[in-house]
């Protein structure tokens, strides 16, 4: 495959299938070839979880062109859902690090409102082939220049925020992480109930085995308190002290970052769903890149970037031309011609005619 | 469904005027309480078409990708087997008019962006044509598509050379209109290239050469790339073929040109097919844009096979009304915007190819004409005083010359 990749990522194989690119012809054959864009088969489907919103760890076998993953990471993950709509959204990988083109594992929550992770839970079989970006995302191991190996290492994580924290106990363990030089691993979890703990069987067998690792699950349904400072202080006394990777539901991550006080110990990585807002104007414009906010007037919202100052580009200002087309990154936009809504995060809207439902943050 | 809306549809008539009220030019003979229940009806085709948009549309745009790159991976390899010739420029002639029309055009008017899918997004795509799709898209969907032969704002009204309209004052310069026709005709790619360039501002010192830098960059650098693949890449991979591959893209690039050249003037160009001034536009509601929209296009009729081939611009005035529609829903809308054109006593200009074409043809030939000798630099008061002042032709008739309903 080296050499093959070698040439089909060659500039005179470039220039021959320009304008579209190689892929668009390699696809066609083979959707497991590629030069450039990252494409993987779903080789496994494993149930986690039952019950409301049920878990599954998909295992998949990526393109020559995965350039592996680092522990923490996650990737973009694009499937056709129903109705022929392509929709991306991003896992974090529960595997440990993946080296080239190496098979690697995405542990998804079907979420009611989740497009994508309710259909890769419910729908992916084995022989899927999905879509995916690079691995991406600073909330791993290896980045952090505060962690020399023999340090003592914390993960306080909830919900399906356990990922990235699995992905990196992962890889220490194996690795040759064992303990036995003094370096301790303390995984905190919490979960709604028994019924929800992913992972359960492997959590276990780190907290028997002599590896220094030590494995705090609480449980919603059974009036465990949560990661509070308190809390914190007495499962790990110098717990400001000590590197810290949380990652879990916005509650969970306000304590936890209350508790830390500013350290600089704490890294924190948090979800972005949708938010479904009913209504008309309320709540505010947020345009990113300007960095400026302004209430929500209801109108579309080229119309409010104006107003706030800016001069997007624009073009017929009536949904026909696309010159427009700009990212919301957050929020729900009501399609003034056909009055449909969209809440979906990091979606290309054309902003003359999309009016903000409530809060509404746009690169502009 | 069909035969629901038609029931429907058969039921309905169009509003008669309120009182008082007077249609909004002789070119839009329609008054505003009637323009708005128009534009509501062709709203809620729009509607109803996009709430059905889903698999069938995205396997029928998968199909004709496929078909596409199959015909041009044919059309390269044929090259190989001199006796195949004319098949190898035949196959590359299919895919480069595939590529342009129903895949170029309508996914860069944002067709399939519902789709999510990159290799089908208006803002990646790019076309096997010498013109960059970034600078395509400004002249084509944003001037062209919401001016629409409002004469001195849409530049596709003669593209800058020709003189296709009354409206526009005849010069001497124009007495080679059909010359200029036929040049565009065959360099149609490279035509389309530099249409941004507003070259005819810039004679007229409307506007300076500086402005066109950036888009000379960008020109140039697709030029080269398609240079470089048709011109000198595969005619070099057929080694000692290198003379006749080299010809063989020339002439498939040849071929789409005058393909796509005489689709696009049936368009807009044939007899009856109305311009508008920029006071008529002045203020324009939803409903009286769809009106100028449709009174400005002109259809083809054929086969299944040649709309395709058209990218199913022989819509045209379907596709006027609703550039990011996916194209293979025109003919089924068609039905409907004609069943409306016929209750609220509208032209609906289509016709066969040939019979387009002649009418086109015409109108190229008559206006390098002047209109009256008035018209002509020094001869107008020779001709003023001898009474022979001659009206060549009717301005903006408001029959079809060539009577076009079919």
């Amino acid at each position: 495959m080296g050499l093959a990749t070698t040439i089909l990522q060659s500039r005179a194989v470039a220039a021959l299938a320009s304008p579209h690119g190689v892929d668009r012809y390699l696809e066609l054959v083979n959707p497991m070839w590629a030069a450039t864009e990252v494409r993987a088969r779903v080789v496994d489907v494993h149930r986690e979880t039952t019950g409301e919103h049920p878990v599954a760890t998909i295992t998949l076998q990526p393109t020559s062109t995965w350039r592996g993953h680092r522990a923490g990471q996650y990737v973009q993950v694009g499937v056709e859902v129903p109705g022929a709509r392509r929709t991306t959204r991003c896992f974090t990988i529960s595997s440990a690090a993946s080296a080239p083109g190496e098979r690697f594992t995405l542990t998804v929550r079907a979420h009611s409102e989740g497009l994508v992770s309710k259909f890769l839970v419910e729908r992916a079989e084995p022989g899927l082939v999905v879509h995916l970006s690079q691995a991406q995302g600073d909330f791993t191991l290896v980045e952090s220049p505060a962690t020399p190996t023999n340090n003592h290492l914390l993960f306080i994580t909830g919900g399906s925020g356990i990922t990235p924290a699995m992905s990196m106990v992962r890889t220490l363990l194996r690795d040759g992480y064992d303990g036995h030089v003094g370096r301790r691993v303390t995984f905190l979890h919490y979960a709604r109930g028994p019924e929800d703990q992913v992972f359960a069987d492997e959590l276990a067998s780190w907290a028997d085995a002599d590896n220094g690792v030590r494995v705090v699950l609480r449980h919603e349904s059974a009036g465990d308190p949560r990661f509070s400072a308190i809390d914190l202080a007495r499962l790990v006394p110098d717990f400001r002290e000590v590197d810290t990777w949380v990652c879990g539901p916005a509650g969970l991550m306000e304590l936890v970052e209350l508790a830390y006080d500013g350290s600089p110990r704490l890294r924190t990585e948090r979800f972005k769903p949708p938010v479904v807002k009913a209504g008309s104007a309320e709540g505010d414009v947020v345009f990113s890149r300007a960095g400026t906010q302004a209430a929500n007037s209801g109108a579309p919202l080229l119309e409010q970037a104006e107003a706030a100052g800016l001069t997007p580009e624009f073009g017929c200002r009536m949904g026909i031309c696309f010159s427009c087309t700009a990212r919301k990154s957050e929020g729900t936009v009501r399609n003034v011609l056909t009055g449909e809504e969209s809440s979906l995060p990091d979606e290309e809207i054309r902003i003359c005619v999309s009016a903000p439902v409530g809060d509404c943050v746009v690169d502009l | 469904m069909t035969a629901l809306s038609t029931e429907q549809t058969h039921d309905r008539t169009a509003p008669a005027p309120e009182p008082g009220e007077q249609p909004v030019s002789d070119n839009l003979p329609l008054t505003p309480s009637q323009l708005k229940a128009f534009g509501e009806e062709m709203d809620a085709i729009r509607q109803r078409i996009i709430a059905s948009l889903g698999e069938e549309d995205a396997d029928y745009i998968h199909r004709v990708v496929k078909a596409q790159r199959a015909f041009e991976v044919a059309g390269r390899a044929l090259f190989y087997v001199p006796p195949a010739w004319p098949l190898a420029v035949a196959a590359l002639s299919v895919s480069k008019i595939l590529d342009n029309m129903e895949i170029g055009h309508n996914v860069m008017h944002g067709q399939y962006d519902w789709m999510g899918e990159p290799g089908l997004s208006s803002r990646m795509y790019e076309w096997d044509n010498v013109c960059p799709s970034e600078q395509w898209k400004y002249s084509h969907n944003y001037i062209h598509h919401t001016f629409t032969n409002i004469v001195g704002k849409d530049r596709d009204i003669g593209y800058g050379i020709l003189r296709m309209d009354a409206d526009q004052k005849w010069h001497p310069y124009y007495l080679g209109n059909p010359v200029y026709a036929f040049l565009l005709m065959v360099f149609f790619e490279w035509g389309v290239a530099m249409h941004d360039l507003e070259v005819e501002n810039i004679v007229a010192g409307k506007r300076k050469i500086s402005e066109n830098a950036a888009l000379h960059r960008g020109i140039m650098r697709k030029v080269k790339r398609q240079a470089l693949k048709d011109y000198l890449l595969f005619p070099a991979l057929t080694g000692p073929l290198f003379p006749l591959t080299l010809a063989g893209n020339a002439t498939a690039n040849l071929v789409r040109n005058i393909w796509a050249f005489n689709i696009i003037f049936c368009g807009h160009f044939p007899a009856g097919v109305a311009t508008f001034s920029v006071e008529e536009t002045e203020n324009e509601s939803r409903g009286q844009w769809y009106l100028r929209q449709l009174l400005g296009s002109a259809n083809i009729t054929g086969g299944k096979l040649f709309h395709l081939m058209t990218g199913n611009l022989s819509h045209q005035i379907e596709h006027h009304l609703f550039p990011d529609l996916p194209a293979r829903r025109y003919p089924e809308v068609a039905a409907e915007v004609q069943e409306i054109c016929e209750r609220y006593g509208l032209e609906y200009h289509t016709g066969p190819l040939g019979k387009q074409l002649f009418s086109v043809a015409a109108k190229i030939c008559r206006f390098a004409l002047p209109d009256r000798a008035s018209d002509v630099p020094g001869l107008s008061t020779l001709a003023g005083a001898a009474g022979l002042v001659t009206r060549f032709v009717s301005r903006r008739p408001s029959v079809a010359v060539v009577p076009d309903a079919a």
